[in-house]
This record gives structure tokens, C-alpha cells and sequence, in this order.
């Protein structure tokens, strides 16, 4: 895209970036954890509950198909960002949690035997490892972990000799929230589907910064939270290639989700409500559909060049600080900063930085296996999003000097 | 002295200063010279949970009083931990069980009092007036 993008305009849509924090200019830097919602979003949410609000799917009156219809193309708008091959294929669901343990349930119920095995890496987030890990103990099967570098890198080789184990389900994240590693997902995908065994990408942590082409990739499963990427929290999205989807037993139960109920059984719906028990949160999913699309509208280059600036800039800046480790360093690399500075507990960092006004994480971000490889019990963690600028990069490296000033 | 004494003494310690920077200095100073556990308790038995950095404490009772050690892997939060030694270590179990802990708020420390921080520090005043308890029904 070839627009001209004005920083100050898309800051100007963000109201929570502009105000102070203990006097001082917020300078949030949590985005990993769940980024700023602009003025559309929240608008469109309000605008819902106003005007819109009704049961999907079930009423014969006006409002009820308004919604219906609105809440039917937010799912034509995500299947058609992520290129899936149907609107079906797109089941919304709570968020990438949800999704991932729909997808270990079901799945896993159709595919596991005892004895199998799943193969997941030593960097996911704890929400596309422990699902997993649950799911091998309830069927007393195996959870292979494939490894990363010091770097944080995955090692293709080792994932060679894993798939070579025929683990009947392949799980991993696209971009690791804790290293910043964007994973040869696409290589990865081709390896497993070599073997015939299908793929879910965790993709929470990419949907914000990077395009994604599902059928490109041939990706079995592909999830998301909307909160991560402008939205509101509530609502994600799972994103399944029809013939597993097809085959999936439900895993949950009640609501749109039914076709024909007798007091001795049930038949069951079509794709996507078969997936969809309950009434959902469609406020959110409309708010969803407006984060992506103001997305999209800034555009993924933009996004992904602006925020590679902002994470090299910071890594340079943060570099000339003694005794400062960074965690992550692949050569392929999202917009997080992952580090600890000499002994200094990663707590204590946080505490200064936050009292001059910079939000960043600290702690083990939901990864301990992570925090296990490199023996530590946490790190500090800077993440970026479209509207941070590098003015806020200097603000937070100098509050960084301070704070070990202090410290030291 | 009395614990509304000490917690006095801490908050004319604190109000010397204005700006934050210099009270967490003084904190982190604090955190320095913490009475540091024996190492013998510093095992999982005595860590608290709740806490983003580990705290482990310690507490024995001697002549009606009970004794407080601790320390903790975070200087800031060995800093609090202290105080909370400092106010009340040496105290009875019915002093501690009754000890109002406002103070933290009075000198600037009041978000570290939120349930909601990971700091553990609501946890840590849980478990010494816990352990008084404990030497209350002891005496008896």
C-alpha cells in the first residue's frame, strides 16, 4: 500500500495512550500482553449494544437478522483476511485459549490413542503447552518438545527427528511471546504434512504484525484473540480447515450449536455453529471485525517496517547498557524485547519503570519452560505496537538507565 | 516501642522526601541491610506465594515474642519486607494479630498494597499475623 500513514494520526485514535501515569506521559510497551483499542473499535461496540443488540440466529424479527447478518460478515471479513477457502471454516470462539483447547479436545478425541504422541516446542506460550500436555495425560500418550537455541531459534533438524516419532498432532507458535522468534512456520508445515499429520499455529502473537494466508501456509488450524490486535477482549478466532472440522465431535454443547433434539439423542449442526454453543459475545466479535479491518487499512508493510524499526532501535539503545542480556535474538524477530540488566530482579525493574510511567511485562509471560531453558526465573519485556514511536523507545531506554542507576 | 510507634517513626522517615525517586532510594537502601534469613530456611517450605519475586520468612518465638527473619531474590521487595519486620518483629502474637499495616499507604507504598499486584505483599502480612496465630495457640 502506498498511502501516506501519519503516526500522530493513528496515535490520535487510541484515547488510553494519552493520559498520565503517576504524572508522567504513559508509555505503554505491554503490547504482547494486550494492546490499546482505537476509537472504532469501542464505538462500533457501543453502536452494537445501542442499536443492534439482539439473539443471532434465531429470531424472525428485524433486529435479530440485522445482527445475525452483521454478526455473519464479521466471519466473511476474518475468513477472507486470512484467505480461508470458506467462511465456515472460521469458528469464533473466547479467544486463542479457547480455540487451542477446542482443537485439543476434539481433535485430540478423534486422533489420539494411548501410547501416541503430540509434538509441541519448549517456547510456547502456556496456553498452546498445557492443553496439550493435558490432553497426553488424560489418553496416556506422550508430549514430545522440540527444543530451541540459545538464540531462540528451533532447530529444524531436531524437528526432523521428532516428526520422525509420527506424533499424531503438531502444535506450535508462529511468533513466541516471550523471544520474539518468527518460526519457519511454513517449512514447518510442509515437514509435518510430508507425514500426513496436521497443523495448529498459535498465532496470537502474529495476527497484529504480520499478513497471514492460511491456505498459503496449508495450515490445519490457525488461532487468535482479537485483544492482541486492537480488539476487544472476548473474542478470538479458530481458524480450521473444513475436512478436520468436518470430522471434529463438538466440544461443547447447547444453543445454535443443535439441529434436531429428542428426549433420547441429538443430531448436531452444521460448520461453523456446530462449534458454536451458546450465545456469543457478538458485540465483541463486530469490534473484532473493525480492529482487523483498521488493520488492514494501515496495512501489514507499514505495520511490519514501523515496528521493525522501533525493535531495532531498541535493541541498539538498550545494547549499550552494561551487563544487559537480551533473550531472543534470532535473526527473524517480532517486535519484542525480551532482557534482564547484571542480578537485578526483573521485578524491581518493572516497579521503577512503572513509576516513571512505562508499562512493560516482568515475570515469566506465561512461557516458564522458557524461563527453565535459560535458568532465570523471569525477564523484562518490551513488546511494540503500530502506535508506539521512537521517542517512546528513548523514554523507555532512559528510564532503563535510571532504574539500574538506582538499583546498582 | 509500640507498633503505631515504629510505623510513625517509618512515615517521618518517608516524608523527607518528596519525589518518588528519593523514597524508593530509601527503599531499595532498606532492602540492603534486610535481617537476612538463616539459610537453612530458605527452602520452599518458607517461600509465600503469590509473590512475582520470591519472599521466604522465617519466625520463631521467644519469651511471648515472635521474631521475624526473611529475605527476599527482589531488592525493592526485601525494602517492604523489612518494614513490615521492622514494625513487627519483636511484638506479641496479639500485638501482630491486631497490627493495623495503613502505614505502607501513608509513606507512598499504597499500590503495592493492591490484591492485584503480583508483589505478594497482602500475602506476606497474611502470613506473619498467620504465624502469630499459630504462637498464640501455642501459649495457651
Amino acid at each position: 500500500m502506498s498511502h501516506h500513514i501519519d503516526l500522530e494520526d493513528i496515535r490520535s485514535e487510541f484515547p488510553a495512550l494519552h493520559q498520565l501515569v503517576y504524572n508522567k506521559p504513559l508509555v505503554y510497551l505491554d503490547n504482547a500482553a494486550t494492546t490499546q483499542k482505537p476509537t472504532s473499535v469501542i464505538k462500533r461496540m457501543f453502536q452494537y449494544y445501542e442499536q443492534e443488540n439482539s439473539n443471532i440466529h434465531r429470531g424472525v424479527h428485524h433486529l435479530s437478522q440485522q445482527a445475525t447478518e452483521a454478526f455473519e460478515a464479521a466471519r466473511a471479513y476474518v475468513a477472507n483476511l486470512i484467505h480461508a477457502q470458506y467462511a465456515h471454516e472460521v469458528i469464533f470462539t473466547r479467544g486463542a485459549t479457547e480455540a487451542i483447547n477446542l482443537v485439543a479436545s476434539s481433535l485430540g478425541e478423534l486422533l489420539l490413542q494411548t501410547n501416541d504422541s503430540v509434538l509441541v516446542t519448549a517456547m510456547e506460550h502456556h496456553s498452546n503447552f498445557v492443553p496439550w500436555q493435558q490432553l497426553c495425560k488424560r489418553k496416556n500418550a506422550h508430549l514430545l518438545t522440540l527444543p530451541f537455541s540459545r538464540e531462540g531459534e528451533l532447530d529444524l533438524e531436531e524437528y526432523a527427528a521428532l516428526l520422525a516419532k509420527n506424533p499424531k498432532i503438531v502444535a506450535f507458535t508462529h511468533i513466541s511471546n516471550t523471544l520474539g522468534t518468527i518460526n519457519p512456520i511454513r517449512e514447518m508445515i510442509g515437514m509435518a504434512h510430508e507425514k500426513g499429520i496436521p497443523v495448529l499455529i498459535d498465532g496470537a502473537q502474529s495476527i497484529a504484525h504480520k499478513a497471514v494466508d492460511v491456505q498459503d501456509l496449508d495450515c490445519d488450524f490457525f488461532v487468535f484473540s482479537a485483544h492482541k490486535a486492537y480488539g476487544p477482549m472476548g473474542a478470538g478466532v479458530l481458524y480450521g480447515k473444513q475436512k478436520w472440522l468436518d470430522q471434529m465431535p463438538p466440544y461443547q454443547y447447547g444453543g445454535e450449536m443443535v439441529d434436531k433434539v429428542s428426549i433420547s439423542q441429538t443430531s448436531f449442526n452444521v460448520l461453523p455453529f456446530k462449534f458454536e454453543a451458546g450465545t456469543p459475545d457478538v458485540a465483541a466479535v463486530l469490534g473484532m471485525e473493525t480492529a482487523l479491518r483498521f488493520i488492514s487499512d494501515v496495512g501489514y508493510d507499514w505495520i511490519g517496517n514501523h515496528e521493525h524499526q522501533l525493535v531495532d532501535y531498541a535493541t541498539t539503545e538498550l545494547s549499550q547498557i552494561a551487563d544487559i542480556r537480551f533473550f531472543g535474538q534470532s535473526a527473524h524477530k517480532a517486535s519484542v524485547v525480551s532482557f534482564l540488566v547484571g542480578q537485578i530482579h526483573p521485578f524491581d525493574l518493572g516497579t521503577l519503570l512503572d513509576k516513571m510511567g512505562v508499562a512493560v511485562r516482568t515475570g515469566h509471560h506465561c512461557a516458564q519452560p522458557v524461563m527453565d531453558f535459560y535458568g532465570i526465573h523471569g525477564t523484562v519485556r518490551a513488546s511494540f505496537a503500530l502506535y508506539n514511536t521512537i521517542e517512546e523507545v528513548d523514554v523507555f531506554v532512559s528510564a532503563v538507565k535510571k532504574a539500574v542507576r538506582m538499583l546498582s | 516501642m509500640t507498633t503505631a510507634e515504629i510505623q510513625q517513626q517509618i512515615i517521618d522517615e518517608f516524608s523527607a522526601f518528596d519525589d518518588w525517586m528519593d523514597k524508593y532510594n530509601l527503599l531499595i537502601e532498606m532492602g540492603k541491610d534486610t535481617p537476612v534469613i538463616d539459610a537453612q530456611y530458605k527452602t520452599n517450605n518458607h517461600l509465600i506465594s503469590g509473590c512475582q519475586s520470591r519472599v521466604w520468612l522465617h519466625a520463631s518465638f521467644t519469651d511471648n515474642k515472635v521474631f521475624f527473619t526473611a529475605d527476599s531474590d527482589a531488592i525493592i521487595t526485601k525494602g517492604i519486607v523489612n518494614l513490615l519486620i521492622r514494625v513487627l518483629s519483636g511484638q506479641s502474637p496479639d500485638t501482630i494479630l491486631a497490627a493495623d499495616m495503613g502505614f505502607l499507604d501513608q509513606i507512598g507504598l499504597k499500590e503495592h498494597l493492591s490484591p492485584t499486584r503480583s508483589n505478594g505483599l497482602l500475602s506476606m502480612i497474611k502470613q506473619m499475623k498467620m504465624y502469630a496465630q499459630v504462637f498464640k495457640l501455642k501459649m495457651a
